[in-house]
Parts: C-alpha cells; structure tokens; sequence
C-alpha cells in the first residue's frame, strides 16, 4: 500500500514534490548529525536499555540463582537455561498460554481500530467543519482523559449487565452476555471508549495541521466532507494514525484491569496469565521474567510494522511501501 | 446487538477478528458515504435525509435491544429525529450540514458520555455526599483529605510533584532522542530501546524493579545498590524513605513514557520541511541552532500535546504504585489513594470521589492552556 | 492500493431509490434482531444437567489447577460445568463486581471481614437447609462464626491454612545443639543461643507484597495478641470493640519487637532491619535453604516456595522432620497451646439457581474436602471434621490438619482479614512504617484512626 503523507505538523503547505523527495533521499544517507548528537543518544539508549536488558538475562538463569546474586555476575559466571521458557510456555491453569496469546490478539486487534476510526471522524468535524460551540466541546472531549478508568469501570459494568434505565423507562436493557462464558464484546466497547478522549486530542492534532489550501482545493474539484476525509484526511495523517495506533495496541496489550473486569475467564489475554503464573502465594520470578519477553514479542512486531509509515515527504504514490 | 454478539461468541476467537472488523467496517463506510451525499440538493436527497435523520435513531435502539413496552422511547427517538432533520433543513450552511456534523461527531460523543462523562458527573455528586451515598455532607469528604486521618495530604502534594517533574524530562529526553537519531542509520533500530520500556507490562516492570531498587546487605542483588556498593557506598533503602522514593517512582514513570513522547515526536520531525533545514544549513548555523530555531518551533503543536498527555498521565498514576510500594512510606498519590477507596466493600464513595475531584481540578491549568492554545491556532 | 489527492473517480449519481431501499432495509433488518442470551445454571425445579456454574476466586496458577481438580469427576458426573476463574486482585475486582452487579454464581472470599461486608450488600444468598445442615455438621462453631450474619448461614468453609509456623533446619539445631522451644520464652532464648553460636542474625522476615505489603506483620502480631491474651480479647479487638491502643495490642507489639525490631536478631541473609519491609514473602525461603537464616515466622503455605530454591550443597530441600527444613508451632506463653490463627476461603452464592446450590452443597461436603487433599500435591487442606488425615501426603500438612481437627484448639481467623478492608490496609501500612522505625504507640493510634465511626 502506498500513502501520500506530507507536512503533519508543520502549519505551512510544503514545496513542490520533486525537491522534498530528493531532499529525503539526501538526508537518509546522512549520518547522525554530530558527534554530540550519537554520544547523546548512545548514553540514552544505554540507561534506557540496562533494566529491560536485566529482565532478558534474568529469564535465562536458574530459579534459584536469581534470587541469591545480581543478574549481571551471570557473565562472570554464566549458566543460563532455558527452562524458565519452556515452564511458562507449558503452564496451564484454566486456559494454556497459546490461547491467551490468541486472546490477546482478539481482544487488542479491534479494539485498536475501533477507537481510531471513530476518533479520526470526530477530529476531522473539529478541525474542518465550523459549529457553534466548537473549542468547548473539544475541550470537553480533551478533559475526559482525566478521568481515571477505574472510576468508570462499576457504571460500565452495571450498564452492560443490568442495561440503561432513564427516568424509569428502560433505554437499553443489557447485552445479556453474563451467561456466555466467552465473549469480547465488553472488553472492545470498554477499550474503545477508554482510548477516545486522547486519540481525538492526538489525531486532531494532526488533522488540523493539514494546510488549508489543500482541502480548499478538494472543494473545489467538487468533493464533499466524505471524500476530504477519504482521499485528503486519511493518507495525510497517516503517520499520527500510525504512531497513535502502536501505543493503542500496546496499552490494549498490556492491559490486565479491563481485561480482568470484563472478560469472561476464558477469554483471558496473556497479561492475565502472567499474573497468574506465580500462583496465589508465590513470587516466581523466574517465570513472570521469560512470561513478560514471551508476551513482548507481538508488540515489536506491531512497531517494527508500522514505523514504516512515517516516512518523510512522500508525495501521491511516489513510493511503493 | 445482544444477538450478533452472542453468535460472534460462538465463532473461533480468531475469526471474530475478521467478522467483527467487516461489520465495523460497513457501518463506518455507509457513516462515511452518507456524509458525502448528504449535502446535495434535490428532493431525493432531502427524502433520504428524512429518513436517515428518523431511522438511525430508531434503528440503534432497536440495536441495543430495546423492548417494545418502551414504545414510546422509540416515539421521542423519531421526534427527536424529525426536529433534527428541521433544523438541518434551515440550517444556514445549507440542509445536510447539520447532518453531517452529527454523523461525524456523534459514534464518539455519545460512547463518550456513557463510558466517561456519565461516570464523572457521578464522581462529582458524590464528592458531596455521604461514603453510602445516603445523604449530602458538604465539604466532609474534603475535610477528612486533609486531615491527619488519611494520606490525602500527602498524596496531593506527591501528585503537584509527579506532574511538574515527570512531563518535562519524558518530553525532553524524548525530543532529544527523536532528534539525535533521526537522519541516523539504523533508526529504526535505535528507536527500539527507547520504546522497549512503553512495550513491558507492568507485570514484568514490577520484577525489574524488583532487582533494581533492592535492597540487602549482600550479596546484592539490586542493580542500583551494586552500583552504590562499587562505588564504595553502603546501600540505600530507595524505596523506604520519603522523598528518595518518590524521586525514584517517578523515574520509572520517566522511562515508561519517553517512549511514547519519542515516537510521536519523531512523526512530527518527519514532517518539518527539509528545504526549512537545508537552508538553515546553508545559511551557516550549527545543528543545536537548526534544533532551536527550526526544528522545535516546526513542531511545537506536537511538543504541546506530548507534555499535556504526559501530564495527565501523571495526575492519573496508578499502576506503578500498585506494583511497588502500595502507597506506603507517603509515597501514595491522588490516583491510587481514589482507587484504594473504592475497591473495597464497603466503598467508601465519597473519599474515593473527593480525591478524583481533586485530579480534576489539577488538570485544570491543562485545560485553560489547552483553551488559549486553540484559540490561538484559530486565529492564525 | 494508490491514493490520489485531486482527481481520481468520484461518487456517481445515487439513485435515489437505491438509498431509500437500503434505509428500509437496514430499519428492518435490525428490528428484527431481538436479545437473545440463555440463562445460566438451569431453574430451581429442572434438572442441573448441562448447566455451567461460575467460581470466581482469589486462586490462581497451581493453587487455581488443584481445585479444578478437586471437582472436576463430581462436576463430570453430574453433568455440570463449573467455570473457574481466578484473580490475583480478586478482593479489589469482587467489589467492583458487587456495587456493579455484576456477578459470578459462586464467590471464593478469602476474608472473613470482606465475606460480612459482601452479605451487608444483600447480594449473597443464604444457603439452602441442606448445605446449612451440612456447614453444621462439618465446621466447628469457630468456623461456623465466619460464615453467620443475624442468625443465618451465608457461606461455607472451603480451604484452610495454619499461620504462625517457625521454619527451621533440623540438621542445623541438631549441630547447635538446641532444642524446638515449647514456650515463647524458650524460643526467646533459642535465638540468643543461636545468635551466639554464629555471630549471625537467626530470624529473617519478609512484609513485600505489592500493595498488600505488611501483611506477614499483622498475621505474626495477631498470632501474639491469640496467644498472649486469649480467644475473647482477640474477637473484641476483630470487632473494635477492644482498641489498636489497648495496652494488650501494645504488649503484643513490644513481644514482637524482640526480635523483630532487633538488629541483632534480624534480618538474615537480607540486611538490617528495614530490609524486611523490602523483602518479598516468599523469598524468606532462599536463605533458609542456604542456612543463612535460622528461623523465620509464616504460614503452611511457604511450603511451595522450598520447591525453587537450592541448599548450601546445591540441592533442592526436603521438607521433612530429618530433612532439611521443617517447621514448628510458633509456642504459646505455656507449654501445649492450642490457639491458632489461620486463613482459608469462603464459598458464597450470588444466585440460587438449582446447580448452584447443588455445587454449594458439595463445597460443604466432607467428599470434596478428601478429594482436595487427594490432588497431587496438593498445597490445600480444609478444616472441615469429614477429612480423613490419613489420606494426607505432605507431612507439614498433615500436622497441620492435626492441629485443626484436635476439638481443644481455638481457631481464629488472622485479625487484619477478619476486620474490615479500611482497617485491614491500615493495619498492613501500620506494620509496614512500624518496621521503617515509627514509634509503638504512634502505629496503634494510627491504625486506629481507620475504623469507621460508628
């Protein structure tokens, strides 16, 4: 799929497309700008690095190494296995890890799309449609990020069990789904609406960074607000939606209290299963550590996939991605 | 709806990914392709209007399951339809207009004040009123957060502190990283170990802490007081003696959120216009003055949203005081003491709401600023 | 796919029939969608085959795999499917659940103080006559007390276990040449004798627990408050009724204090005193296999974490009376005490359908509590009077069933479970800052603060 992307924050329309094109080509074959610049970032990469890079070592030592030395003597005195791994890939207390990973996926896939879509369509009316009242309901929509979910998990609950009940008239009585034992249907509505108040604030960002002239100029060939946000919105915001949609699908990923809440114990994601790992009085370190490098596989991949979208001054089908 | 999720129940889960995505899907599309043609003129048009403006509402509480004793529900939902269509219909930029505004705003809006604005009025009420929810108190609630009864106080002024110190280093790091690395080879790469931290549960955060900030005599088995120990030092108990380990969570928060500030940073430097830096180039200045003079204000709208979010994030820190030290040795804040009143029977619903309240009006500055800032960008 | 900007087909003209064909039929189709969802559990009068009942419980990993196999053949043969769920933050989601209504068929509470304030609600149901015959016939009044709100059963007894265990090295005390102390004053001198002998601390403690840290503080405190002042100063203190800041609580504290708050005594093979408040539960077993730890304070459980760590010679420990950790009743102030302080899960019903009431019943049975302790392995055992000690594997656990079937043992819940959840977290904190250094007197004030007026 090849996107035209452009300017996503800066707020005058770029130049022609032959120069910004070859500008990109120039500057990837740069190296780092200065010395300072790789000194600066190698000196972050490595303090950002250390804990994770512990977290690896320790899930490759034996149980009871990790808990009488520092994981980093175990390269002065290396004996590594791999069997915390392969405990973790074999536990199995109500479901195994393959279907909580399987989970995971089917709970994270729509409910990053969902939250996305429905944001775009919402920051699109802000930033190119003009109604009364505008900034205030932005701003409104903007401060609901305050709200911590746990604060709406027990009116969430209630209503998808018991329904909504207005002045005594039942509007909507309930997705009956506490009999199923295993539907994701309240972990996606749950997530979705979670997520909306920053993907607007995000996206709307980005949106409204589009120069003026080139949506005029869609008006003027005749296209309404659909095709704007079809043929101009979409392609050009792709790298907010891109960067939005890494950190949607990570927070999904990783969550365990929406998941815990809402999901029927079969529907379980793999957040849920390492928890559980340690049993009720343990602390097995040793398997919670290979258990997190197990369930951080998908989320590079996620990343991996989609940095390819921001890309630099790629003009109306220049490159094939 | 009750129907079509239950028979999605029944399918393989990985399946459901796919039926659930199309249906989505259709219904967005036809949202979408409604938007387009609903401005135009001609009776057609205005007839199908009508029947949009009166059929979506009916259709989606029929959707959601709506019983037929509720008749008129459905009756005020196609009254309420009709002065919709009327008002569309003489609204001034055309008929459809109105429409379309709805169509757009309305799958998000209203998903909005069920799950979150509904919730938060809630809150609000029972800031006032009694733990059982039975009767008003007045300023009760608050009275006994800044007592010496609960960890209130404390927990606000850790909160004050969380906000000012951790957006401005996630942001800044951040920002320095996007940059160092952005005409590198390799970038891709290098962005990793920065995002790794953001793709860590906290499941496994909570074990690296763990070995981070433990502390023993010997041998250690805590990075940071081997660190301490190679240094001639004797070992610390970070996490037990205030402020230390408040200094000390809120660096975990650090680490968790450069990541993100990194990655949309980076998409937004992306889009700074090359000619913009090549004659900045050309024109003599060094790197650090092309980073200030052109680069930062290229993306200072982005800059502004990373800080807000990061700060928000902060005011609403949960999960790493969960992990480590359960709020003890005062290193609670405002967010996990509101959850801790909550999660337990029987709720103590006014504290819970009292501290939430005081989240919200901490993030007011955010919002006025967030205010101006819009107002500003209008005017340009 | 290639997007254009500018150019590129647009819409044609919509015939207008077309769209008011789709309006029609979409307005008629999704009418005709009507809810759906069967319930769950069958009725009071059918029969229970088929049904599924939903456990949700605080018992997860190998805890949550043994009681699945408790059940499983008698759920088979009756036809029904119990559905269990575990969460380790189970306390927190049950209440959420509660005030949502949105509930399991079955509760497995594992506080008292929780279970009486979920009963508050008017949620649970009261048991049915058969499996309040039955939690009568099977528990003592003790345990009958836990589960008794106004006069009426709400819950039965499932799994149990005994607090207050001393673990030590047989092999060790035998080169020292000491003795298991019978009083709290020979166990006293036990650990100056032992101090002396190795120049080391000999107790090791660990409170970390996430944000339930300082829990193994109100446990070993409670022990003290059982053994030192009796069964009704402890019940009038789990009501409130006997202060935080009664001289009794702050004689129970200072008995701790000895050894606890000493540095000479503590914190083997972790530090200096405050590194108990930094150290994990379970991870007090790492330097007792090792021998660097000679004593340490807690329940049966502990058990389970012998299985991951090694000895001085590299082996993993035998948990046996010759073997290489083993573990006594932590004594009373007299020889031959028969308090004990204990744990363990309740079963509630939040619904009172046919089946699960039927799997009520069987919880309460003396049936499923032999078929808990048959499991392989199984860390559980239940208090209940139907249990054949006999079919016990595990040693360590068969002297504690001994302990709870012996009819002149009193048997108190741990204090902070049994209180309410405000207190309980301020109790746990309490402990918590009591370790960092705060005085006695001020940590009672403190923890007494917390309780609801009224």
């Amino acid at each position: 799929m090849s996107t035209s992307t452009r300017a996503i924050a800066g707020t005058r329309p770029g130049p022609s497309a032959d120069s910004t094109n070859r500008g990109a080509l120039r500057r990837t074959k740069l190296r780092l700008s200065s010395p300072w610049a790789t000194v600066g970032a190698i000196v972050i990469a490595v303090i950002w690095t250390i804990p994770s890079f512990g977290l690896l070592v320790t899930s490759f030592r034996p149980p009871a190494d990790i808990t009488t030395s520092g994981w980093w003597t175990a390269f002065v005195n290396p004996q590594f296995t791999l069997a915390n791994y392969v405990n973790t890939l074999n536990f199995n207390d109500t479901i195994t890890v393959g279907q909580s990973f399987v989970n995971s996926l089917v709970i994270t896939i729509p409910a990053t799309v969902f939250p996305i879509t429905l944001a775009l369509l919402a920051a699109y009316a802000f930033a190119w449609i003009d109604f009364k009242g505008k900034d205030w309901l932005f701003i409104a929509v903007f401060a609901m990020q305050v709200v911590p979910l746990q604060m709406a998990l027990v009116p969430l609950l209630s209503m998808y069990s018991n329904g909504l009940t207005i002045f005594g008239t039942q509007i909507f009585p309930g997705l009956n789904l506490n009999s199923l034992t295993s539907t994701y249907a309240e972990v996606w509505i749950s997530h979705t609406i979670f997520a909306l108040p920053l993907a607007v604030f995000i996206l709307h960002n980005s949106v409204s960074a589009i120069p003026r002239d080139v949506i005029e100029a869609a008006k003027v060939d005749g296209a309404g607000h659909g095709q704007t946000f079809f043929r101009i919105v979409l392609p050009l915001s792709m790298p907010a939606i891109a960067s939005f949609a890494i950190f949607q699908f990570l927070w999904v990923w990783n969550d365990l209290l929406v998941a815990t809440v809402f999901a029927p114990g079969a529907n379980a994601p793999i957040t849920k299963l390492l928890t559980d790992l340690s049993g009720t009085y343990g602390q097995q370190w040793y398997l919670l550590s290979a258990g997190t490098f197990l369930a951080i596989i998908v989320p590079l991949i996620v990343f991996f996939a989609l940095q390819r979208f921001f890309v630099r001054g790629l003009l109306a089908g220049a490159t094939k991605g | 709806m009750s129907a079509f999720f239950s028979w999605l129940a029944g399918l393989p889960p990985l399946a459901q990914i796919p039926v659930v995505i199309v249906a989505f899907g259709i219904v967005m599309v036809l949202v979408v392709f409604f938007i387009e043609v609903a401005p135009r003129s001609g009776r057609g048009y205005s007839i199908m209007r009508l029947c949009v403006a009166i059929g979506v509402p009916l259709a989606v509480l029929l959707i959601l399951g709506i019983e037929a004793g509720a008749f008129w529900v459905l009756i005020i939902a196609a009254i309420l339809g009709g002065g919709l269509f009327w008002l569309d219909y003489r609204a001034r930029g055309g008929s459809g207009y109105v429409i379309q505004l709805f169509a757009f705003l309305s799958p998000a809006l209203l998903l909005l004040l069920i799950g979150l604005v509904y919730p938060a009025v809630q809150t609000f009420v029972n800031a006032f009123r009694s733990n059982d929810g039975t009767h008003f108190v007045g300023l009760d609630n608050f009275v006994w957060v800044f007592s010496g009864g609960s960890t209130g106080l404390i927990a606000f002024i850790n909160t004050i502190v969380w906000v000012i110190i951790a957006p401005v280093f996630a942001t800044g790091i951040g920002l320095l990283y996007a940059v160092f690395v952005d005409r590198s080879r390799g970038e891709k790469v290098l962005k990793v170990f920065i995002f790794m931290p953001v793709a860590i549960s906290l499941v496994g955060a909570s074990i690296i802490f763990k070995f981070f900030f433990d502390y023993t005599q010997d041998p250690q088995i805590g990075l940071l007081n081997q660190v301490v120990e190679w240094f001639g030092g004797t070992p610390v108990a970070w996490l037990q003696n205030y402020p230390l380990n408040m200094v000390m969570l809120i660096i975990i928060l650090i680490w968790t959120q450069t990541g993100f500030a990194m990655v949309l940073l980076s998409s937004a430097i992306k889009g700074v216009p090359t000619e913009q830096v090549e004659a900045a180039e050309l024109d003599g200045t060094n790197a650090w003055q092309r980073f200030w003079n052109v680069t930062v204000p290229g993306i200072r709208p982005t800059i502004i949203v990373v800080w807000i979010t990061i700060s928000i994030v902060s005011l609403k820190v949960y999960d790493i005081i969960a992990a480590t030290t359960g709020g003890q040795n005062d290193s609670t804040v405002l967010g996990y003491e509101m959850v801790k009143q909550f999660e337990i029977l029987p709720p103590q619903a006014g504290h819970s709401a009292a501290l939430a309240l005081l989240i919200f009006i901490l993030v007011t500055p955010f919002i006025w600023y967030n205010a101006r800032n819009l107002k500003r960008q209008r005017e340009e | 796919m290639r997007v254009h900007v500018n150019g590129g087909r647009s819409f044609g003209p919509v015939r207008q029939a077309a769209v008011l064909a789709v309006a029609a039929a979409s307005v008629i189709g999704l009418s005709a969608c009507s809810s759906g969802g069967g319930s769950s559990g069958g009725n009071a009068s059918g029969s229970v085959k088929g049904a599924t009942v939903t456990i949700y419980g605080p018992d997860t990993g190998t805890e949550a795999t043994e009681l699945e196999a408790s059940w499983s053949a008698w759920a088979k043969q009756q036809g029904i499917t119990i559905q269990y769920t575990g969460d380790k933050n189970f306390t927190a989601n049950i209440a959420t659940k509660i005030q949502a209504n949105s509930l399991p068929d079955i509760g497995m509470f594992p506080q008292p103080g929780l279970l009486s304030a979920a009963v508050q609600t008017g949620k649970v149901k009261e048991l049915d006559s058969a499996t309040a015959t039955s939690v009568k016939n099977n528990f003592s009044t003790d345990w009958q007390g836990y589960v008794t709100s106004g006069g009426k059963l709400y819950a039965t007894p499932m799994d149990a276990s005994v607090k207050g265990y001393i673990w030590y090295s047989p092999a060790d005390f035998k080169k020292w040449g000491v003795s298991v102390p019978t009083t709290y004053d020979q166990l006293l001198q036990l650990t100056s004798t032992i101090r002396q002998k190795t120049g080391q601390p000999p107790w090791c403690a660990g409170f970390n627990s996430g944000d339930a840290s300082g829990w193994p503080g109100a446990d070993q405190l409670a022990e003290l408050v059982l053994a030192d002042s009796g069964p009704s100063v402890y019940d009038a203190w789990v009501k409130g009724t006997t202060k935080f800041t009664d001289p009794a609580i702050g004689s129970a504290f200072d008995t701790l204090g000895k050894t606890l708050l000493n540095p000479q005594y503590v914190n083997a093979g972790f530090g200096d005193v405050k590194s108990i408040n930094s150290t994990a539960f379970g991870d007090v077993a790492t330097p007792l296999a090792s021998g660097k730890c000679a004593l340490t304070n807690q329940a049966t459980f502990l058990e389970a974490s012998f299985a991951t760590v090694k000895t001085a010679a590299g082996n993993t420990p035998k948990v046996a009376p010759d073997g290489d950790i083993w573990a006594f009743p932590q004594p009373g102030p007299t020889a031959g005490k028969n308090a004990v302080v204990g744990g363990g899960d309740f079963a509630a019903a939040f619904d009172a359908n046919a089946a699960t009431q039927k799997v009520m019943q069987y919880l309460s049975s003396a049936e499923w509590a032999n078929s808990l302790i048959a499991v392989p392995n199984a860390s559980f055992i239940s208090a209940n009077k139907g249990l054949d000690a006999t079919k016990e594997q595990d040693a360590l656990l068969a002297s504690a069933i001994k302990i709870l079937q012996d009819p002149a043992t009193v048997f108190r819940f741990g204090a902070d479970d049994a209180m309410p959840n405000v207190v309980e977290t301020a109790f746990w904190t309490g402990m918590v800052d009591w370790i960092n250094g705060k005085s006695t007197s001020a940590v009672q004030a403190q923890i007494q603060a917390a309780w609801p007026a009224g």
